[in-house]
């Protein structure tokens, strides 16, 4: 059937989140209502990636794209847009008055710097429908796998595109395939890391939800490459709407032979399993991900063996994250030498983050290798809110660091992440301005993993508390001396002695800011004192007598009466009650307020 | 032939076996890397991290789970590494309850004796100390999570040796803790009793339910006539707490002991095992002859007994009835002996000394007290005996031998490897041609059924009747024999099946083997070596020759298996759910 024209809608977790089922349910009752249900599609698509400006819808022909779409926007969209053909341009995501609305996107950064590779068809395919994928060459790559190349000739293609894992380690994935390969055993495994569990994560997810079969197929080439006739997915079970999608794709790539016995007629066969995860983060290390899914405790394993030598079950077993595989097919029909081309010289290809923080464009966003903090931030991020200063970006969720701002014109890859102390991790990005406190960062994080902490090893288990407690204590104005020399000491042992990737690069988030803002430290343990005002304990609200006008407007709004005075007189704040809520802050007209 | 890697070990050069840890490797040139939660075959999974060494990875790798391979360097001492053992200690004492002085496992604790050898003088990182309820709801064992250092020893015990699954680590990060489901009470979940976590745990965190106030409290107690009766495993274990080697038999110091405790008379639980051979040989016969239920398992394990109702309660009827010897003696004391020796049994109390926990549950069964009063008034294992005479200030390597009491004071060989695994096997073999044919044929020393394999089996022509016997000891053994019994790949007559691997040489309620001992001997063969010396030097090795047992049944049983008999020496078994339903 022809349309003359699709809407696509996002159906991603993100929007899903923002009333899109009722949209969806409006847009379908309005086409209805006018009769146009023959004549315009609507097409339920994965992230687009700016989430920060979601509900976002996309129509076409023209390709307007529309931002923060709510339920009653759809009457107007329909009868301006579909009915009448004309732009509703308040809604507009770009350029409000560029003349072909197709080009409104044009100079919004978020959009143009990006070189989508893994997320190609997100936003763009109706992942529900394998057909869709199929038009976007889908399935192309492994038919080229299995009708025209050997397994060792997939291998070196991969070997050769430089690709490396983008679940966090960054091994290259080619060498893992290998040796694989290498193991002669009656039973191997193709294993899909989907336990994405950084904290403001969301790269696999939206792969998932936008593009279901880019993982599924790579899989099956991986089986191929590696001799594996059997995978899982193993996927946490808090993602319902990838977990949904990834069952409807499977089946689908079962219906059209695309998984199942001798898939395009050769002799190669590999099906597909789900195993859902019960949201341990440990349960993303690869020895645990593998304990789990064979029905224990998700703690990990010492390793060697590795898992390509002795993984699920004892057997040979590659385990990819999902961007990792989104990348497979499109390097295959493509080729190495394309792939190549993209990146640095021991990064190739692209990387997906996820930003948040203190950034105005919160979304996905797939940069290639190379480009600079600087260019993320401030080209396609949109910069800072309130045109606050930038302090630092924390990548590599909790198993990553900070970088500061004077290294915002590194190039982004994985070694340059590395020498700063942070890492590339699954692509985490969180952003921060000068009201951040480094201290109370990198007790965030590391609050995230005493919590996740499996408990198998004492380093990791008791050490990341007591950092924490060190921590704590810091932040709450009762460091001593000697505190930030315990906590590197307990930080390097950790990293050596703790039993996996989790407790090894738990220290991290403090190490790393350590190294580049110890003068924040020292100002806690020595002065007592939180450069940034986030530390509550450590604050004190002042009234600054020369500006207040004695309004009394803080004296009535302060919950516990701390503050008082007489009418246009300078009030005074009793440190003894404030519970330094700062309610008194936010309430002054005059900026007479001021806590340090 | 296996192969061999040559590796660099502190810059020595060492030849070690293709599929060998860096720990063995070290260990064979001399080199000891300390270690905590490693218990060979048992516990290997590298989770302790105290023995860290470097092989020029980016971090520290666990020796004792880190294969050899050709040309690999280690580094076993070094700053780096002292200082990350030190640090990962630290931690461990910094969340570990150190009342040591009054603690059950004090000066005979693993971590105590790390820090000595890690030099550790001062605790760097305390800090907040979890708080947990004790678990003392059982009848054997107390679990203590706050002297628990979550080595997961125990854990794998109960679930990879024994298959029992009754504990397990639960919650996550500093809440991690060993716990059963739900954190129900031990005595609501399928735990067997056997108390092998116990003698698996480094630190004080497992313990038995002790007793020895009760024993003392009984005798202060001038009216009560106050006999004990010790198994067979005791005796050959007790002697390791006062500096004997392993392997040692004290049997005669050990009677001295109880003497000079208080104990009016001192019996040998071995007599009742002759007893046991007696009708349980007698109970074969009967099943083979009239095509009863077989195979017949044995009933002596009171641990075994536990995991059969709750794991095969389909099979009770395969196993014997006869009670256990613990019982069938506290039985022939409160019924023959009283009325031999003119005492009101009521004023007998019976205390047994057990190289087991699970005996304390088997006490106080309510179907164990055919005399009107229980079998059993108080176990005591061999731990808690060793206490007792601590305790006395007896100076127990200067004790003269003395002599079992009678009457019943007499046991034979047969009664005296009970204590290891294959023993009532052998016993009982040593027996059934008498009480088939009369006579007794040549086999005495049957050594197909003794050793430490998980699993072994004998054939036995009787007077034209073949006998199919198999032993398991270890419930995963066990499992495992009787998954293919119901299976239908196997066929026997007759299986002996000990909870504990080893036997009660290896009970739950034996002296405590350090794992640095435990994971370089065969604590198991060593230990039965004590009893197998003993059964040689014995004046009659067959039950069926004991003459205290001979007399018993003329002046009061009348004949195995006969009415008196069963009352007092049989008993029954209940099926129980693995978890009951809410």
């Amino acid at each position: 059937m022809v349309y003359r024209s699709h809407v696509l809608i996002c159906n991603g977790t993100g929007c899903t989140a923002s009333k899109v089922p009722e949209i969806m349910a409006r847009l379908e009752k309005a086409l209805a209502e006018k009769g146009l249900e023959k004549e315009v599609k609507i097409v339920k698509t994965g992230c687009f990636g700016l989430c920060e400006k979601g509900p976002i819808m996309v129509v076409y022909p023209e390709g307007a794209t529309y931002c923060h779409v709510a339920p009653d926007d759809i009457e107007e969209i329909v009868n301006e847009h579909l009915v009448k053909g004309r732009i509703v341009k308040r809604l507009l995501l770009g350029d409000k008055d560029v003349e072909d609305v197709a080009k409104s996107l044009d100079n919004v950064g978020f959009f143009n710097r990006q070189v989508r590779i893994a997320l190609r068809n997100c936003g763009v395919i109706n992942p529900e429908v394998i057909d869709e994928y199929i038009a976007r060459d889908g399935y192309m790559a492994l038919a080229k796998a299995l009708t025209e190349m050997t397994p060792q000739q997939v291998i070196d293609e991969i070997k050769k595109s430089g690709l490396r894992g983008r679940g966090g380690g960054g091994f290259p994935t080619g060498m893992k395939w290998q040796f694989a390969a290498n193991q002669v055993s009656d039973q191997k495994y193709v294993c899909c890391n989907a336990d994405e569990g950084d904290p403001g994560a969301f790269m696999d997810r939206s792969i998932l939800e936008g593009d279901p079969h880019s993982v599924i197929e790579a899989m099956a080439i991986a089986g191929y490459a590696i001799g594996a006739n059997q995978g899982y997915i193993y996927v946490r079970a808090e993602y319902p709407i990838a977990v949904q999608r990834l069952q409807i794709a499977i089946s689908q790539a079962r219906e059209y032979g695309l998984l199942g016995k001798n898939i395009f007629g050769t002799d190669f066969s590999f099906d597909l399993d789900i195993r859902l995860g019960a949201g341990a983060f440990v349960c993303g290390e690869e020895t645990a991900l593998m304990t789990s899914i064979e029905g224990h405790r998700g703690e990990p394993r010492t390793r060697p063996p590795f898992p390509a030598v002795k993984g699920l079950w004892g057997k040979p077993t590659i385990l990819n994250n999902v961007e990792t595989y989104a990348n497979i097919p499109v390097i295959l029909l493509k080729g190495a030498d394309w792939f190549n081309t993209i990146g640095t010289e021991k990064s190739k290809g692209t990387k997906v983050f996820a930003i948040g923080g203190k950034i105005n464009n919160t979304g996905l966003v797939e940069i290639p290798m190379g480009m600079t903090l600087r260019e993320v931030i401030y080209d396609i991020g949109g910069g800072i809110p309130k045109g606050k200063k930038f302090k630092a970006a924390q990548t590599g969720g909790p198993s990553g660091g900070c970088i500061p701002a004077s290294h915002i014109d590194v190039p982004i890859d994985y070694d340059n992440l590395l020498e700063l102390g942070s890492m590339m991790g699954s692509g985490g990005m969180i952003i921060m301005d000068e009201d951040n406190c480094m201290v109370d960062i990198a007790k965030f994080f590391l609050e995230f993993t005493v919590d996740e902490s499996c408990g198998k090893c004492p380093p990791c288990r008791i050490g990341t508390k007591r950092m924490y407690e060190i921590l704590d204590r810091i932040t709450s104005g009762k460091g001593e001396e000697g505190d930030i020399e315990k906590l590197e000491l307990l930080a390097e042992n950790i990293k050596q002695s703790a039993l996996c990737g989790l407790g090894q690069t738990a220290p991290n988030p403090v190490l790393s800011t350590i190294r580049y803002f110890r003068d924040e430290y020292e100002a806690h343990v020595k002065e007592h004192r939180c450069p940034a005002g986030v530390c509550r304990a450590l604050l004190k609200y002042f009234i600054i007598p020369d500006k207040c006008k004695g309004c009394s407007l803080c004296s009535k709004k302060c919950p516990v009466g701390a503050i008082s005075g007489e009418i246009k007189k300078p009030y005074v704040i009793d440190q003894n009650k404030c519970i330094k809520c700062g309610v008194c802050m936010d309430t002054c007209k005059f900026a007479a307020i001021e806590k340090k | 032939m296996s192969e061999y890697v040559t590796l660099t070990i502190d810059g020595k050069e060492v030849k070690a076996p293709v599929g060998s840890t860096v720990l063995e490797a070290a260990k064979s040139v001399g080199i000891n890397i300390p270690t905590l939660c490693f218990l060979k075959g048992i516990n290997e999974i590298g989770a302790c991290r105290m023995c860290v060494v470097d092989v020029g990875a980016r971090s520290l790798q666990a020796a004792c789970m880190y294969p050899v391979s050709e040309g690999l360097k280690v580094i076993t001492n070094s700053p780096k590494i002292r200082e990350a053992r030190r640090v990962t200690l630290e931690l461990i004492l910094s969340s570990h309850e150190k009342k040591c002085l009054s603690c059950v496992r004090n000066i005979n604790c693993e971590l105590q004796k790390l820090a000595q050898e890690l030099n550790i003088h001062d605790i760097r990182f305390e800090g907040e100390l979890q708080h947990y309820p004790i678990d003392d709801l059982s009848h054997s064992i107390v679990r203590d999570p706050n002297k628990c250092v979550l080595c997961r020893r125990c854990v794998s015990v109960c679930k990879n040796v024994q298959t029992v699954s009754a504990i397990e680590t639960v919650d996550r990060g500093y809440k991690t803790i060993v716990a059963s489901p739900f954190h129900m009470p031990l005595k609501d979940t399928p735990c067997v009793n056997c108390g092998q976590c116990i003698v698996a745990c480094p630190v004080g965190a497992l313990r038995e339910k002790n007793s020895t106030d009760k024993v003392w409290e009984a005798l202060n107690n001038k009216d009560l006539h106050v006999v004990v009766q010790t198994a067979p495993a005791v005796r050959a274990a007790i002697g390791e707490e006062f500096g004997y080697p392993i392997g040692t038999p004290v049997t005669g110091k050990m009677v001295a002991a109880l003497k000079k405790l208080g104990f009016a008379k001192v019996f040998d639980t071995d007599t009742a095992a002759d007893l046991t051979i007696m009708e349980e040989g007698t109970e074969l016969v009967d099943r083979i002859k009239n095509n009863g239920v077989l195979p017949m398992i044995t009933s002596c394990s009171p641990g075994w007994i536990k995991f059969c109702e709750h794991f095969y309660p389909d099979m009770l009827d395969n196993l014997s009835t006869c009670k256990s010897p613990q019982n069938m003696f506290g039985a022939v004391l409160k019924s023959y002996y009283a009325e031999k020796m003119g005492i009101d049994p009521a004023k007998i109390f019976v205390v047994s000394v057990m190289p087991c926990t699970a005996k304390k549950f088997e006490a106080e069964r309510p179907e164990l007290a055919s005399t009107g009063y229980p079998d059993v008034d108080e176990v005591i294992t061999t731990r808690e005996l060793v206490q007792m005479i601590r305790e006395s200030g007896i100076d127990f390597r200067n004790l003269e031998d003395e002599e079992f009491d009678d009457p019943m004071g007499e046991a034979t060989g047969a009664g005296v490897i009970f204590g290891a695994t294959g023993g009532v096997m052998e016993a009982a073999l040593r027996s059934v041609p008498y009480l088939l044919t009369g006579k007794d044929d040549d086999n005495i020393d049957i050594n197909v059924v003794r050793g430490t394999d998980g699993i072994k089996e004998a054939e036995l022509e009787v007077a034209g009747i073949k006998i199919k016997a198999a032993v398991a000891h270890g419930l995963g053994n066990a499992r495992k024999l009787l998954d293919k019994v119901k299976a239908g790949e196997a066929e026997y007559h007759f299986i002996e099946i000990m909870a504990c691997p080893g036997g009660c040489v290896c009970g739950g309620g034996q002296p405590i083997q350090p794992a640095s001992v435990r994971n370089e001997i065969n604590l198991m063969a060593e230990r039965a070596k004590a009893l197998y010396q003993e059964d040689q030097n014995l004046t009659y090795r067959r039950s069926h020759q004991n003459p205290g047992v001979l007399k018993m049944y003329e002046e009061y049983f009348e004949k195995p298996g006969g009415h008196k008999a069963h009352k007092l020496l049989h008993t029954h078994y209940v099926a129980r759910e693995i978890y009951p339903e809410e």
